[in-house]
């Protein structure tokens, strides 16, 4: 059982205390306490069935903990929801963007949900496009794009109202090789600029690009560590076989 | 088993497979490695007779796509990426259904499911719909194998399943083939390539190489270096900047690069790098040869294949 202790709190994007989640007689997510520091890249990783979804929900403002209490952007996950739904951003594989609509209309549409204003939204649109080097792709439906660009497109607009952390749950699941690392690239100037990156992944080689790895097996956190501290730990060559070692003690079925 | 010849389909405008020729052998495993709209799920289709191609031919067991589908659907499984069985049958319900329409029993080929049914034994009352993933996609292999198929047809069996379970599928595979079933896989992990008897690597539509992972690897022409050093970061903005760079990825904890071969020679030297990145500050610096993988011969490939198209903008 990993616990981390904390002083500096405005430099923390997440604290999680004892953060419980149980559905009847199953506790999905077993007590886990940890920190997330403001810019970092924080892997969020493990087998299915651990526990990594559930928690990722409270986390969002979207389940509240059957016990424990965590912050996320300072607020409260089981009292201050709605806020923290404001200061987040969040993208997942599955679901992302409305196929179609027009490039700039699901940049429209997120700024709107979020309540940024007109001049905002043509800032931010603009910023967006000129980053990605999208400019001529303003008027293509969503649709037309191929994967890889869609993903880069749909975490430029999860982060587009410039939240204080943004949630990727398995971002680059499918995407061709050269495309995965292209978004990478773009995970890591996010950070640069301050926005915390919450990621889970099944490539192992790019659990090494994270600041910090976090592991979970049966709803508890294993292991919580710098890739490479980790790998000296347990004498591994890489994280996939870190991983190994640690999901073998699993016992839940998933 | 399988013979493919000049299949192509398209979709309006979009060609989701292009002139794609290649056969299987029988009792080895086929993989198909690509990104998500390489057209995987379409040959797929094609070769289960769930769709005609609009061009080209395919026989499985000498059975012609078109003509001999029924025979082809009796003697083949599949299992779809997507999750296709009943959901509010209960897992033995399921199991039974897909052994009554082959006109089996369970018990006949029951060793080939025995080792993954009994995981699933605990829950076979549960309705299907209330499994949870992993328990899902054992239930649909199940249901795959239960007529004991010549060819078995898995598309994407490991997209979202974490390092260990994919790990246990392709054991899983590894006995099936030792069955003597014909397995075709299609998967968007290279790393996966090398349990595979031969690989094809697909994209847009189309077969960039076939041949054994091995081949494969050993066919990458350039001289290939895995580099790192204390800021990884910097470190991969520095390589894209030195002249001579042909490639350069970040592959976890190092960063793969090729070099170019008609840059000076001097340039193209280890040396050169390694007095380049030392200027600039690189500490804890490593540089070395390495042998190619999979994910780098898809790369490599990949970039050559768009350059000859020429083609400004290429959609999937």
């Amino acid at each position: 059982m990993y616990k981390e202790t904390h002083t500096h709190e405005e430099h923390l994007s997440i604290v999680a205390q004892g953060l419980t989640k149980r559905f009847g007689s199953f506790t999905a997510v077993d007590n886990i306490s940890f920190n997330v520091k403001k810019g970092e890249i924080f892997g969020f990783l493990g087998a299915n069935g651990a526990g990594k979804t559930t928690a990722m929900k409270m986390l969002c403002g979207l389940s509240k903990p059957t016990s424990g209490n965590a912050t996320v952007a300072g607020f409260d996950v089981s009292t201050q929801s709605e806020q923290i739904k404001k200061n987040i951003g969040y993208m997942s594989q599955k679901f992302a963007l409305y196929e179609d609509l027009k490039v700039w209309e699901n940049m429209r549409l997120y700024a709107g949900i979020y309540g940024l204003n007109d001049n905002e939204i043509k800032s931010r649109t603009d910023e967006i496009l000129q980053q990605l080097d999208f400019q001529n792709e303003r008027n293509t439906l969503v649709k037309a794009l191929p994967l890889g660009w869609k993903q880069k497109l749909a975490f430029s607009i999860s982060i587009i109202h410039q939240p204080d952390i943004v949630f990727l749950d398995e971002p680059t699941g499918g995407v061709d090789p050269a495309a995965r690392r292209q978004f990478w690239e773009l995970i890591y100037q996010t950070a640069d600029k301050g926005i915390t990156v919450f990621v889970t992944t099944h490539y192992m080689d790019e659990a090494e690009y994270c600041n910090r790895i976090c592991i979970l097996v049966d709803g508890k956190i294993v292991a919580l560590d710098s890739p490479k501290q980790l790998k000296e730990t347990y004498s591994a060559q890489n994280i996939d076989e870190v991983f190994r070692l640690l999901a073998r003690k699993a016992i839940r079925n998933q | 088993m399988i013979k493919v010849e000049h299949i192509a389909k398209k979709y309006g405008k979009v060609e989701a497979l292009q002139d794609i020729s290649f056969e299987v052998e029988a009792g080895e495993i086929y993989g198909i490695i690509g990104p998500d709209g390489a057209g995987k799920t379409t040959l797929f289709r094609i070769l289960t007779t769930l769709i005609l191609a609009d061009k080209g031919n395919a026989c499985l067991n000498g059975w012609d796509v078109r003509k001999d589908y029924r025979l082809i659907r009796n003697n083949i499984g599949y299992m779809p990426g997507r999750f296709s069985l009943y959901q509010d049958l209960s897992v033995e319900e399921n199991l039974q259904f897909f052994a009554s329409i082959f006109k089996t029993r369970i018990e006949t080929n029951y060793h080939l499911i025995k080792d993954i049914y009994q995981q699933l034994a605990p829950f076979k009352k549960r309705r299907a719909g209330a499994l949870s993933g992993g328990m899902k996609q054992k239930l649909a292999l199940c249901c795959a194998l239960i007529h004991k198929p010549l060819i078995l047809f898995l598309d994407e069996p490991t997209t979202g399943v974490d390092p260990v379970s994919r790990k246990e599928l392709w054991d899983l595979l590894k006995q099936l083939k030792a069955e003597g079933i014909t397995l075709v896989v299609s998967t968007s992990y290279m790393d996966e390539a090398g349990r595979c008897d031969r690989i094809a690597l697909m994209l847009k539509g189309h077969f960039l190489s076939v041949d054994t992972p091995q081949n494969i690897v050993n066919h990458y022409t350039d001289d290939l270096w895995a580099v790192s050093s204390c800021n990884m970061s910097k470190l991969l903005t520095d390589l894209k900047n030195y002249p001579a760079m042909k490639s350069c990825y970040a592959f976890g904890d190092v960063h793969h690069i090729s070099l170019q071969q008609q840059a000076t020679a001097y340039t193209t030297s280890q040396q050169a790098l390694q007095t380049y990145l030392e200027n600039l500050h690189h500490n804890e610096l490593s540089i070395r040869k390495i042998e190619a993988s999979i994910e780098d011969c898809f790369m490599e490939l990949a970039a050559r294949s768009s350059l000859e198209n020429k083609k400004p903008k290429q959609y999937v």
